[in-house]
């Protein structure tokens, strides 16, 4: 026995048994709506005492019919139930039964599971500075999984809940962030329904599907030509000009609004869409430009000379080979382009006044005043996610190369 | 003569531009440049202009230039034919303190009114009347009467007045292109108090922000750079912050961390972690001691770091991952026998091998977290100690309506990144493809 390693598997019980239970607590806290106390030092005590049997009774050998997981997760409940008075997460066990008994289940699981994967090749004995490292990196690596999914998917997850809640339910409990089923359909979309019969955001959605293809047309448009140059074409100032289009992208929109804003103003162009269709593509050509040579030059250039050789000009190469051989690159760039004008947010405020062209992104602005309700907002903010999240993950795989094709080499 | 062969040969390829390489050369051109046109007009000629809008005394206002309003109406409540009545034109300068040159107002008479006196600076020829009204002063007023009478045509018509819009011609002074100067922008934003403070949260924004999305990007590609089941979903999670639009995760944000009735704080005061609810976006500090010495906790900028390095950590994320799966599994292998331990591994294997993109990462994300607008924009509107610059442009231009001072910041902003930039190119690695 080394107290270096005793405390180390102490530690790692410990940190599982604090973790789960948080993290279940919250999770029952807002599925069920009733305030869950986590009993963070019971779930600790008992994380660790199970943690500590587990690692003895694996390493001494002594396991012949029960394997040490199963007595790991026996203490485990054990040591929990009784030092929290059958009260693991607060609740009395009559309130939410099933959902407490899943909890129970779960955090049993949970920490048994962790405390197996961390801690197996863990003695306690002693133990190499290599062995100790294995299990820091198993133990931080849990916490990350833990930690950053809980970060990015609760509030995606409070957004949809709200929005499908009404009006008084937000007010008398806010941890309710339960499906209430008992409003029926109609009840459950009643802030989507108004949305869309009287704040007009089917018009919002089809403004900003027409202004982000059009942006894409007209990006790739200018950018695919322009990138086949640069790549490609021998001319004075090529390198300095592949090197410095994406400086433009450095330059920041808001530098640009209050020019764009006076003469768009004395245009008459500032507030409609043909103001937003002039801005839109400048600001994305560059980057287009930018990710579209990268691939151009990664292509062979003897088929495209083959293709001058037997006779086609340099347009007819352009369309008939580099293009179809490009296709998964004008995706991607079309996917980056389209999120990019689909979430645009400054110039759509600014420029739009009017009501009948608004964007998305500008609606969605227009629902943040005290007299809308916010499960209208969050409805709203769903609406505004929900397409964009859907071609993302359906093309997911083009918008990752494309987006780190450009600077990642090797 | 070989020696002449010799020598052409070792100078490398022909000086000079071939027929074909001009061709080329032209093509390529022109293959740029509606690009070129687009981003001139768009991108480079604002810049031009922001600079030139800096030192003038532009206001909001002053966007719309001063014209002549014009009023038409018919007076004398005609009946019957042969009745006279009076068609007036009432002229108002909507500026009050430009004065309009050139005035022309011209009109088609209505239908079926024929006219007995037209007043002095207005002539009528074959329906049409023209009055020229010459230099009118700020705040001019005037009536213009037609004496005539009314045929049945006139009568007959639905509000003959309106037949014809009156048009009304002029010249004023345009603030935007005249030559007046002014530094008063500049001296403005520069003596205010709160110029050095916004100055100060823009770089602790961009710092932070900038490092806490790298760290939890490099965090984050750590945690994936094995293969495990659920791996690709759990990488499509991780992006969800970066391709949702800004204004929904934002005000989701908003509506999480509210003070009165979001979750966050609501399971915070209900598990009785903290007494009272705490306003994340609303309350510029939390003051404590430490030490004994008071120290002040900026809890709004905190919070709005925080939003900033999870709405981007993707970004770096996806950036480092790719880096990640190409470095070459060999060394490690090596590593491995020599008995490196993987924390070793870490840090003199794969950090050296990140570097480069990390580098380059933290130089666009700095140069983007600095221009960035909407985020803060959205979260706070910039009160509770979270005003960056880009913010103060949007609250001096259009909050407070004055143009010019909010260019005059954007000047700011501008020569601060040109800066940075330069800075960044002299001292950063030199990393390929970028």
């Amino acid at each position: 026995m080394r107290p270096g390693s005793v405390i180390l598997a102490a530690l790692t019980g410990l940190i599982w048994g604090v973790t789960a239970m948080v993290v279940i607590a919250v999770t029952l806290t807002l599925i069920t709506g009733e305030v869950a106390l986590p009993q963070a030092t019971v779930a600790g005590l008992a994380g660790l005492v199970s943690a500590l049997a587990f690692v003895w009774w694996r390493s001494s050998g002594a396991g012949g019919g029960l394997p040490a997981w199963a007595l790991s997760a026996a203490i485990l409940f054990l040591v929990l139930m009784t030092a929290s008075f059958a009260a693991p997460f607060g609740l009395p066990l009559g309130t939410t039964p099933v959902w407490q008994g899943l909890g129970l289940i779960a955090f049993v699981a949970g920490v048994t599971a962790a405390n197996r994967v961390t801690l197996s090749g863990a003695r306690l004995g002693q133990m190499s500075r290599y062995e100790r490292e294995v299990i820091y990196i198993r133990i931080a690596k849990g916490i990350g999984f833990v930690v950053f999914t809980i970060i990015v998917a609760l509030p995606f997850y409070v957004m949809v809940m709200t929005s499908l809640k009404s009006q008084q339910a937000l007010l008398a409990n806010p941890l309710d962030l339960s499906i209430d089923v008992s409003q029926g359909i109609d009840g459950l979309f009643r802030s989507y329904v108004e949305l869309f019969t009287q704040f007009n955001f089917g018009r919002y959605l089809m403004v900003s599907a027409f202004v982000s293809i059009a942006t894409v047309v007209l990006t790739l448009l200018f950018s695919v030509p322009g990138a086949y140059a640069v790549s490609r074409l021998r001319f004075p100032g090529q390198a300095f000009l592949a090197r410095s289009v994406l400086l433009i992208y450095m330059v920041p929109a808001i530098v640009l609004v209050i020019p764009l804003y006076a003469v768009f103003s004395q245009l008459g162009l500032r507030n409609t869409l043909t103001g937003l269709l002039i801005v839109y593509p400048a600001t994305t050509i560059p980057v287009a430009l930018y990710m579209l040579q990268g691939y151009f030059r990664g292509l062979p250039s003897e088929l495209e000379e083959a293709g001058l050789m037997d006779g086609l000009s340099r347009i007819g190469v352009i369309l008939k080979i580099t293009l179809p051989l490009s296709l998964p690159a004008l995706a991607s760039v079309s996917l980056y382009v389209f999120m990019i004008a689909w979430n645009e947010f400054l110039f759509a405020f600014m420029f739009l006044d009017d009501p009948d062209i608004f964007t998305l992104s500008r609606g969605v602005v227009s629902l943040n005043s005290s007299e809308v309700p916010r499960q209208h907002l969050m409805a709203g903010a769903v609406i505004a996610t929900v397409p964009v999240l859907v071609i993302f993950l359906w093309f997911e795989r083009f918008l990752v190369q494309g987006l780190t094709a450009g600077s990642v080499k090797g | 003569m070989t020696t002449d062969t010799h020598d052409s040969a070792s100078a490398g390829p022909p000086k000079g531009i071939g027929p074909m390489q001009r061709r080329e050369m032209w093509l390529a051109y022109l293959m740029l440049a509606p690009t070129f046109a687009i981003i001139l007009m768009i991108v480079a000629g604002p810049l031009l202009a922001n600079f030139w809008i800096s030192v003038k005394p532009v206001q909001l206002a002053d966007l719309r230039p001063p014209t002549v309003l014009v009023n038409e109406r018919v007076r004398g409540g005609p009946e019957a034919v042969g009745d006279s009545a009076t068609l007036e034109y009432r002229l108002r300068n909507s500026s009050q303190d430009e004065e309009i040159r050139n005035v022309v107002l011209s009109d088609e008479i209505p239908a079926g009114f024929d006219i007995a006196e037209v007043p002095e600076p207005c002539s009528v020829d074959g329906g049409k009347l023209t009055c020229t009204l010459g230099t009118v002063a700020p705040g001019w007023r005037d009536r213009l009467q037609l004496e005539g009478t009314v045929t049945q045509v006139f009568l007959d018509a639905d509000r003959p007045e309106r037949q014809s819009e009156p048009q009304i011609a002029g010249e004023a002074n345009n603030i935007l292109t005249n030559f007046d100067f002014t530094l008063e922008n500049f001296r403005r934003i520069f003596s205010a108090d709160e110029f050095w403070s916004v100055l100060r949260v823009t770089f602790y924004y961009t710092i932070f922000g900038t490092g806490g999305a790298l760290v939890l990007g490099l965090f984050a590609a750590q945690l994936l750079n094995t293969v495990f089941p659920g791996r690709g979903v759990l990488r499509g999670l991780f992006l969800f912050p970066y391709v949702s639009p800004v204004i929904a995760v934002a005000f989701t944000w908003v509506v999480l961390f509210d003070p009165f009735s979001g979750t966050l704080n609501a399971l915070l005061t209900k598990m009785g972690v903290v007494a009272d609810p705490i306003n994340f976006f609303g309350q510029r500090a939390i003051e404590f001691s430490f030490l004994g010495i008071p120290m002040e906790f900026p809890l709004a900028l905190t919070t709005v770091i925080a939003f900033e390095a999870w709405r981007y950590f993707p970004l770096s994320f996806l950036f480092i991952l790719a880096r990640m799966q190409s470095i070459n599994t060999d060394m490690y292998e090596a590593a491995e026998m020599d008995g490196a331990t993987p924390l070793q591994q870490f840090w003199y294997l794969s950090l050296p091998q990140l570097m480069g993109i990390l580098s380059v990462l933290f130089l666009l994300r700095f140069i983007w977290t600095f221009n960035k607008f909407d985020d803060i924009f959205l979260l706070t509107g910039g009160n509770a100690g979270t005003r960056t610059l880009t913010v103060d442009v949007y609250e001096q231009g259009f909050a407070l309506s004055n143009l010019g001072a909010g260019a005059a910041v954007a000047v700011v902003v501008f020569v601060v990144l040109v800066t940075f930039a330069t800075l960044f190119i002299r001292f950063s690695p030199k990393e390929e493809g970028l």
